[in-house]
């Protein structure tokens, strides 16, 4: 399919600098890659300790862990917020998306390289600043922002006269700036840098769900700018947009938040829908079944993403009609997911299967994405969803569909392009026993959510009736596994450090067949400086 | 008489449907309250709860017969096509007729959920005659209750969770413990009428509140400057309790509902006694209810 020349000359016209100006002043996609990467492992840490504090605290009932319960409601805030735009975001999109889009598009960077630098450490201030917010004060008294991810009014306005709430509006039109440009910049790179003879339907379907993420992050976060603006106005400078009082209306601040928060779901799941694709054709060698169908999937889900926001608002009061409208939109989501996961099954279908750790990860998210897709599918029901609103039946659909579906593709992808990033390799046992170590531990956790929130157990409570002790119980102890696995993670990380065993240019074999195989492990500082040629017909 | 061969096969699809119902009201015994390592919903007195009910079994025999598909297409691919088995691969890549039906069969699966789904939205959003009006005001963090005064009230009370001493006090008074559950019981319980349609209006006077009753299978959220409104009629006397159900601020999880149903005799002698123990307030125009 491909072929790349390593042409021998050196261009002086691009230096290669080192110590803290490779890192900080960094224009080079992979470097920066790297950064992402790093920095959205941190936060992940951060976000992974107070979800374990939560745990702790839920372990049994009465309050343990925490004197107030706000101080709960603001780890649930913090660790919802950084999970989604500090730990899946940056690693998916700016971590690997920037590693791996342009060398598989056969580009030598990104188009905007100065931009892609501003990117990152626009987020890098988003995080301290979202960070700093958990120290300010917030509802009186307390410390940090305790209002859920959404930050829906009035709770953030007159809940929250402190400081704290500026600081995370501040952080989050950061991190949304950051998003943008790095949306813009990846559009750019796709549609214009793709090397001679790689039409769009040639491009591996990992560029095309990154396309695909940054037209809905161009077209989501401006909308969540403008709400949170709004917000900030109602906090500081007397408007009353959210405000019943002024003409206001605290649902106008839902829908604008939900136009963006429902894209923002497939903005975090649409690269690793990506990622999984070349990990199961590789090790099926075999090439994606219905590579077309799989591309405008990913389309049709982006599309149709945008009309489906208010089935996270069933019970704000919506009018009969409005509501069966949104239950028939949300359902319409299932046709093109389901032609991912058969297109899937398909791909491995007559392959020749090698079970290595990136697989196996890949084939477990497979799995588990589809168990929180078809309670989705339940939820979708606005008739149903009337029960299950706002308990734990759907925190255990989105932790299957984001915790153990777009983390359990962050790990595919980790273990796959690990050889390729550093040069080095980890050993395979290791990806393999962390792999059931996390499954064992995240299906221990969040599978009895179903069962608690069938119950009633609401979401964001400190405390809950007794009744709800037993699925807690063992939710808490799914998560010390779950977070177990971590050391178990950074074990082969540190192994593959120390033993520096040197990867192969193309250590996964014939089925690899994306460009980065082509080049050296790690690549060089500068690739492609002859462009590859692609040919073949289109798919 | 069914054929044998007809039968075995009703009986096994009996058999699924009810480790269904099985699973999803594995604690019957939960009605109006949650039970422990309870699987399912919580048991039903009201016509829409049964039909929630009934709605989730159908999806979750859906969802588990999907997921099972699945898991065993994932498992036949490990075992059937792994290296050692099928060393050479195949180049299929495209299969017009598979394509197809991956399309179709869940569009029609689709179309199987939507019809009971649009049944059971219009029971719950196109609201019978109601025979009783309450209204509903969820504040940080209590809930209290209007009774209108041309429905023979006139009255207003406040709902606080009962604190853990008075909830021992009352335990030890001879109350039974189901009946104060830690988190669950209040002060002053909501009474209403058995199988009579309970009209709830819904509105907050602070911040976001949501008014949840899982028997009853009703949960609405409660705006300030809005009315919302959601109904019921119970079918059996008893106790049943629920919880807000919208972030609300640092005592959210302390703001329980509880309703108690109860006869048309004893709801009238409730209305007389309440009349006198809580604050009166005038239809029109409102009066805020005094302390």
């Amino acid at each position: 399919m491909a072929s790349s020349a390593h042409a021998a000359h050196a261009d002086h016209a691009h230096d290669h600098p080192t110590g803290w100006r490779r890192w900080l002043l960094s224009t080079n996609h992979k470097d920066i890659g790297t950064l992402y990467l790093l920095f959205a492992l941190t936060a992940g840490l951060v976000g992974g300790a107070l979800s374990i504090g939560m745990r702790l605290e839920l372990q049994e009932p009465g309050m343990q862990i925490f004197s107030n319960p706000q101080t709960y409601n603001v780890w649930v805030t913090g660790h919802g917020l950084i999970m989604v735009f500090f730990m899946v975001m940056p690693a998916l999109i700016g971590g690997f998306g920037n590693w791996f889009v342009p060398l598989m598009i056969g580009a030598p960077d990104m188009a905007f390289p100065r931009m892609n630098n501003i990117s990152f450490w626009l987020t890098v201030a988003a995080f301290v600043m979202l960070v700093l917010s958990l120290f300010m004060e917030g509802a009186p008294g307390s410390y940090g922002f305790g209002g859920g991810w959404t930050v829906y009014p009035p709770l953030a306005t007159q809940g929250h006269p402190g400081p704290a709430l500026d600081f995370g509006i501040l952080s989050l039109h950061l991190a949304g700036a950051a998003s943008i440009l790095g949306a813009i910049n990846f559009i750019t790179t796709i549609l214009n840098m793709r090397a001679p003879g790689m039409t769009l339907h040639k491009m591996p379907l990992f560029a095309w769900a990154v396309l695909v993420t940054a037209f809905l992050l161009l077209l989501a976060l401006p909308v969540l700018a403008g709400a949170i603006t709004m917000l900030l106005t109602d906090r500081n400078f007397g408007t009353k947009f959210f405000d019943p009082s002024g003409g206001g209306d605290p649902i106008l601040y839902q829908h604008l938040f939900w136009f963006f928060g429902h894209p923002e779901v497939y903005i975090m799941i649409l690269p690793a829908f990506g990622i999984v694709s070349h990990i199961v054709s590789t090790f099926s060698r075999k090439p994606v079944f219905g590579y077309l169908g799989m591309a405008y999937a990913m389309v049709a889900i982006g599309v149709v993403g945008f009309i489906v926001w208010a089935h996270h608002m069933y019970t704000v009061g919506m009018s009969l009609r409005v509501q069966a409208y949104f239950v028939f939109a949300t359902m319409v989501i299932a046709v093109p997911t389901g032609v991912k996961i058969f297109s899937w099954i398909a791909t491995m279908w007559g392959g020749s299967l090698r079970f290595t750790a990136p697989m196996i990860w890949a084939i477990g998210f497979i799995f588990l994405f589809t168990v929180g897709g078809v309670t989705g599918v339940v939820l979708a029901n606005a008739g149903v969803d009337r029960a299950m609103h706002d308990t734990y039946y759907v925190v255990a659909h989105f932790h299957y569909v984001l915790s153990l579906g777009a983390v359990f593709a962050l790990f595919a992808g980790w273990y796959y392009w690990f050889p390729k990033m550093f040069g080095y390799v980890i050993p395979d046992w290791i990806g393999k026993l962390h792999f059931w170590v996390a499954f064992i531990g995240s299906n221990l956790l969040f599978f009895p959510m179903h069962f608690s929130g069938l119950a009633g157990m609401p979401r964001r409570y400190a405390d809950y009736p007794d009744a709800y002790a037993g699925w807690n119980l063992v939710s808490s102890i799914g998560s010390y596994i779950f977070a177990f696995g971590l050391v178990i993670f950074f074990y082969g990380v540190i192994v593959a450090l120390v033993r520096k065993e040197q990867a192969a240019d193309n250590p996964w074999g014939e089925g690899a067949t994306t460009l980065e195989w082509t080049l050296s492990s790690p690549p060089p500082f500068h690739q492609y400086e002859t462009l590859p040629r692609i040919s073949g017909g289109d798919h | 008489m069914r054929s044998p061969r007809l039968f075995h096969r009703g009986a096994s699809l009996t058999a699924l449907s009810a480790l269904a119902a099985g699973l999803a009201t594995a604690a019957q015994a939960g009605t109006g309250q949650p039970s422990p390592w309870q699987f399912g919903f919580q048991g039903s007195v009201t016509e829409v709860m049964d039909f929630i009910t009934t709605f989730h079994n159908w999806l979750l025999v859906l969802i588990t017969a999907i997921t099972l598909f699945v898991l065993a297409l994932l498992v036949y691919v490990m075992v059937r096509f792994n290296e050692k088995r099928n060393p050479t691969p195949s180049r299929t890549t495209h299969h017009v007729g598979l394509e197809v039906a991956w399309t179709v069969v869940p569009i029609l699966i689709l179309v199987a959920i939507a019809v009971p789904s649009f049944q059971l939205l219009r029971k719950q959003l196109v609201p019978p005659p109601a025979d009783v009006t309450i209204k509903a005001t969820g504040h940080a963090w209590y809930w209290s209750y209007e009774y209108p005064a041309d429905q023979n009230g006139g009255f207003s009370f406040e709902s606080n969770m009962l604190a853990e001493d008075a909830r021992q006090k009352a335990i030890a008074s001879g109350r039974p413990a189901s009946e104060v559950p830690r988190l669950l019981a209040v002060d002053n319980e909501v009474v209403v009428p058995v199988n009579k349609v309970v009209r709830v209006q819904v509105t907050a006077a602070d911040v976001l509140h949501a008014f949840a009753m899982p028997s009853f299978g009703i949960k609405v959220d409660a705006v300030p400057g809005r009315l919302n409104e959601t109904w019921f009629k119970a079918n059996r006397e008893g106790l049943y309790f629920g919880q807000c159900s919208e972030l609300c601020g640092q005592n959210h999880a302390f703001m329980p509902i509880a309703i108690r149903v109860v006869s048309d005799e004893r709801y009238a002698a409730w209305l007389a006694e309440a009349k006198t123990r809580y604050a009166r307030i005038d239809d029109a125009p409102r009066a805020v209810a005094a302390r």
